[in-house]
Order: C-alpha cells, then structure tokens, then sequence
C-alpha cells in the first residue's frame, strides 16, 4: 500500500476496495512507529485526520468524490491550517493554533484530503539541513547520520519513509528541490504566482513559492492540480485559467532539446553526483532527447544577491512577530522597547536572527543602493540569462545539489558553507522559474542523488512530462530506504 | 568593507533584537562572513540596468473598498499573550 500511486489509491478508494479511514490509519500506524526517531512531523492530531478521513469516505459513498478525495497528505508546517498548532520550525509560534486555513490548505481541504499532521522545517524556512528547526533536526531515513535537506525537510523526509503518501512544501532558495533531491523524492516548485501565498507564513515575499513533494512526478502532477489556482488574497496570485498538469504526461520526448549548463557541472560538484547526473542524461538521449551546451554566465552572483534580497524581505516580515498579538512573549522585561527585544532574542534561533540583522543592515540608511539597489540589478541579469538559453533549449538539466546528503553538524557552524550549497537552485528562484528535482541514482555512500529539472515559465506540465518519461524508463523513484 | 561591534549593536537595535557583549561578538564574525561573500556582487558593473524586485513584473491589483471582513477578534485574541476586555495588553507607553 504504502508504494502505491496516487492514481492507484484514488481508484482502490473509488472503488472501495479500501476506505479512507483505513488508508490514514495504515499512515498513522507507520508515523507512530517511525516519527519518533525520524522526527520528520512536529504536531499530530489523530482525531481530527481521522475525522478527515470519515467525511472523505462519506463523500466518495455519496458519490461526488474528486479525485484526490481520501488520500492523506501531510502540510509543511509552513501553512496556517485552521486549528491546527502552526509553528514554522520557531519556538516564536509554540503555541500558536492558527486561526484560520492557508490557500493551499484549503483547496487540499475542498478536494477531500486528510491532513495527516505538520512536517518539521528549518526556522522560518532558513536552513539547507534542518539544523536550526527549533523541535530538532529531521533524520534522513536512507541515513540517519545524514541532514534531509531543508528547509522542507520533513515533508521530504515523510514522503521518502512512506509516512505519507505525497506532501506539501515550500521554496525561497531550493527548499523543495534540495530536501527531495537528498532523501530520493521528487518535489517541484511552480512559476512564482501559480500558487497562492495565503495563509503561508512570509519569508522572503518575492521568491517564496508552495508546490508538492511525492514519489513520482505523476503524483506531483496530480497535487498540483489541487494546489495550483488563482487567489484575490494573495496580491501576486496570477490570474491564468485553470490547467491540467496532468496533460503532457504521455508526451514522448522525441526533439526534445536539453541545455546543460556548463557552470552546473563545473568544480564543487561531486564525482558522485555528476556520474549519477551523466547516467541520467545518457538515457534523456536514448529517450530521444538531444543536449546542447549553454551558459549561465552569473550563476556564482545568485548567491550573494540571494544573500541580500532574501534576508531584506525576511527582515521586514518578521517584523510582525512583536509579542504583542500572537507568538512568544519574554516572561520578563521593563518597557515596550525591552518587551520586543526580550522577545524576538528569545523567541528566535540565530540563523533567523542573523538573517534578520543582515536584512536591517543592508536596508539602511547610506548602505540601500550598495546592496539592495545592486543585487536587484544582478537579479536582472540573472534572469536574463535564463531567457537567453531558453533560446537555444526547451529545458535545463543539471544537478539540484552539489553532493548527496551531508552529515549533521558537518556545515551547521560555518553559514558561508551552508549558503554555498544552494548553489544551483537559488537562481531559479531569482528569476520566477519553474524548478523541479527528480531522483536519478545514489552516490557511494549510499545516499540519494536528484536531478534538476528548469524549465521556461509557465511550463509545469511539460516538465512534469519529461520527468514522468524517464520514471517510465528507470526506477530510482521507486526505491525507498532499506531499515527505517 | 567589515562591520564593528558598534555596527553590529546598533543593527540589533535597529531589528529590536536583544544581544549581549558575548553574542555580538559571535554575530560580529558570521555577518563579516557573509558580507565577505555578498562584496563579490560589488565588482559587478551594472550601469544601465534596471533593478527586478519581482518575478512577475505586476501592476499592484485592486480591490474594491468594501469590508469583506468578519468581526473575529474574540477566536484572534485566544492566541495573544495578554489580553484584557478585548485589548491588547503592552507596557505602559504614556505616563
């Protein structure tokens, strides 16, 4: 069961050869016996899955299921779910029950899903290991000496222990693509505005985007059609009619031009990761593919305008969290000034607080234009490299990390190090593209190793096509980690 | 370009983040750390381009000026650290 598609699921369900109470529950079995040394989910509320699950299950009996009516999912605990504790990886929100549903949420909520509990993430999604989670790290199920990746780590972590059968995540800088590329999984991250941003708690408003994590790019398809959709809440919510990203699953790849870039596979990439990245454009070619060599002439400059732009944006939107309406208050403290300090020192971790003081920084008076004004500047640039290959390719392969999963405490004290390591996904986000990380071998240690996919905008469903192709012709999206 | 300890507090300040003399010292080292990576950006000559704030270069959408709101505050205020007849509770600000 657990190994099963989203497709199977749906008809075993719409045929009631088993009920959504029995699903969940095969789910919540596993969580209870797995979680506790994964650590991949933070809050759990059986009741209400189940609850979930009964009314699922009374809706299919009525009739009037869609299609993903039943299946459990887990949220990122990035997403305000409606009396859901709703945490952000913060000790900042301990006790916060969000008081209402996130976009997202609600459209999972409309399609007959079952929340099956919050997943575990970096602090306020600032982390590439899931170190500075303030309820403890997420372990890798294929090696629990090694990081799942961040920030969305648990969501990766309970897709690839099958803890659940596919998940919600999110991504500023790779938080999707490098969690799924390090546990075995595939996760993408939509055209920035495809999916609402209602109700997900704020990091850095001009690059964040949700998109699903699964087991194969079908289920990933099959999710977003749920997620995808235009919100008035949400002010750069895209107005586009509706699209079916199943559509160009069974698309052959005939004609199919690759671009690979060649800053992608340049010095800090792997040998492992690079031989399982050949292996998997070897068979893009004997899948009918060509590849053509391109250049993205300031991939090296996203890091330090990320760097700038993220921590600008994080800066002023955690500046909401004051202690005074909802969140951490200090048990002590003199005058309002003290209160707010006494507050944000205790109630956030110091890669927070270091990325908040980054951001005030470079916003301030007399040091604006030398940084903010300058990386927007580059961010341009960046983009424009992008259009400039998708003149010469329909879509870019390369790594999505630059080695497999590292061990815990290997970068956590040296944050240069910990940056360095989105390098190959951060532009993506720079530009608004569309990014995807699909499961393409393991390197010697055994760990998974995942393969990018980057497309032009707007391209989702060609994209989740080309890598349903190759799940057709390999198996690495079926492999799961041996002794959990 | 590197940041004194004097940069570093008034920063904290500026952020409302209390630090103590031990942490500004840590945050002193990894900020430079950082800045030493963000400085590679400064060589770079961008004269004639125009900054990109957003991906999807958008007019800011409007909404009509109606009240779509409901009265909430008695569900919103079952989550705030201190609350007294439907107010928010601070430190005194006037005397």
């Amino acid at each position: 069961m657990i190994n099963t598609s989203l497709k199977q699921l749906a008809a075993l369900l719409g045929e009631k050869k088993i009920s959504s109470v029995e699903l969940t529950q095969v789910y919540l079995d596993r969580i209870a016996t797995l979680n506790p040394e994964l650590n991949a989910f933070i809050t759990l509320n059986e009741a209400v899955s189940l609850a979930d699950a009964r009314a699922a299950d009374a809706r299919i009996a009525a009739g009037n299921a869609a299609p993903l009516t039943g299946i459990p999912l887990a949220h990122k605990d990035i997403f305000c779910a409606d009396g859901w504790r709703t945490t952000c990886g913060s000790r900042m929100l301990e006790n916060f029950i969000a008081p209402y549903d996130a976009h997202v949420v609600s459209q999972c909520k409309a399609a007959g899903m079952v929340t099956l509990g919050k997943t575990n993430m970096d602090e306020f999604a600032m982390g590439s290991s899931n170190e500075t989670s303030y309820y403890g790290a997420v372990k890798n199920p294929w090696d629990k000496r090694a990081v799942p990746g961040g920030s969305s780590g648990g969501s990766a972590a309970a897709v690839a222990a099958r803890l659940a059968p596919v998940a919600t995540g999110t991504d500023t800088g790779g938080s999707i693509r490098q969690p799924a590329a390090l546990t075995g999984i595939t996760g993408l991250k939509p055209t920035y505005g495809v999916v609402s941003r209602y109700g997900m708690i704020a990091f850095a408003s001009s690059l964040d985007q949700a998109g699903p994590m699964a087991k194969s790019a079908e289920d990933c398809a099959l999710l977003m059609n749920v997620m995808a959709g235009y919100d008035e809440r949400d002010s750069t919510s895209l107005e586009r009619p509706a699209e079916d990203y199943t559509r160009d699953l069974d698309r052959p790849l005939a004609g199919l031009r690759i671009g690979l870039p060649r800053e992608y596979f340049a010095e800090g990439l792997s040998a492992d990761v690079a031989a399982a990245v050949d292996a998997a454009l070897a068979e893009y070619r004997k899948l009918g593919a060509t590849t053509v060599d391109i250049s993205l002439p300031n991939t090296k400059l996203s890091i330090p305008v990320y760097y700038v732009l993220a921590p600008a944006e994080a800066s002023s939107n955690l500046s909401r969290f004051d202690g005074v309406r909802y969140g951490y208050r200090a048990p002590e403290y003199g005058d309002l000034t003290d209160m707010y300090e006494k507050s944000r020192a205790q109630g956030f971790g110091t890669e927070v607080k270091r990325r908040i003081m980054i951001g005030t920084y470079v916003l301030s008076h007399g040091y604006y234009d030398a940084y903010y004004m300058q990386a927007q500047k580059i961010r341009r640039l960046i983009a424009q490299d992008f259009a400039e290959a998708f003149r010469q390719c329909d879509i870019i392969m390369g790594p999505t990390s630059p080695d497999t999963a590292f061990d815990f405490g290997d970068k956590s004290g040296d944050p240069v190090a910990m940056y360095l390591s989105d390098i190959y996904t951060i532009a993506v986000n720079l530009a608004g593209l569309p990014g995807m990380s699909v499961p393409c071998g393991t390197g010697s240690n055994g760990r998974p190793v995942g393969l990018q996919l980057i497309g032009n905008y707007f391209s989702e469903a060609k994209m989740l096509g080309v890598a349903h192709q190759y799940q057709l012709a390999t198996d690495w999206h079926t492999r799961m980690p041996e002794n959990i | 370009m590197s940041l004194t300890l004097q940069d570093v507090k008034r920063v904290a300040t500026l952020a409302r983040i209390a630090v103590t003399d031990d942490e500004a010292v840590a945050y002193q080292q990894q900020l430079n750390g950082i800045f030493g990576l963000i400085a590679e950006m400064q060589a770079v000559d961008t004269a004639g381009v125009e900054p990109m704030s957003h991906a999807q270069e958008l007019s800011q959408r409007l909404r009509d000026d109606l009240v779509t709101e409901t009265d909430q505050h008695e569900k919103f205020q079952t989550i705030a650290p201190q609350v007294e007849g439907g107010l928010y509770l601070v430190p005194q600000v006037i005397e």
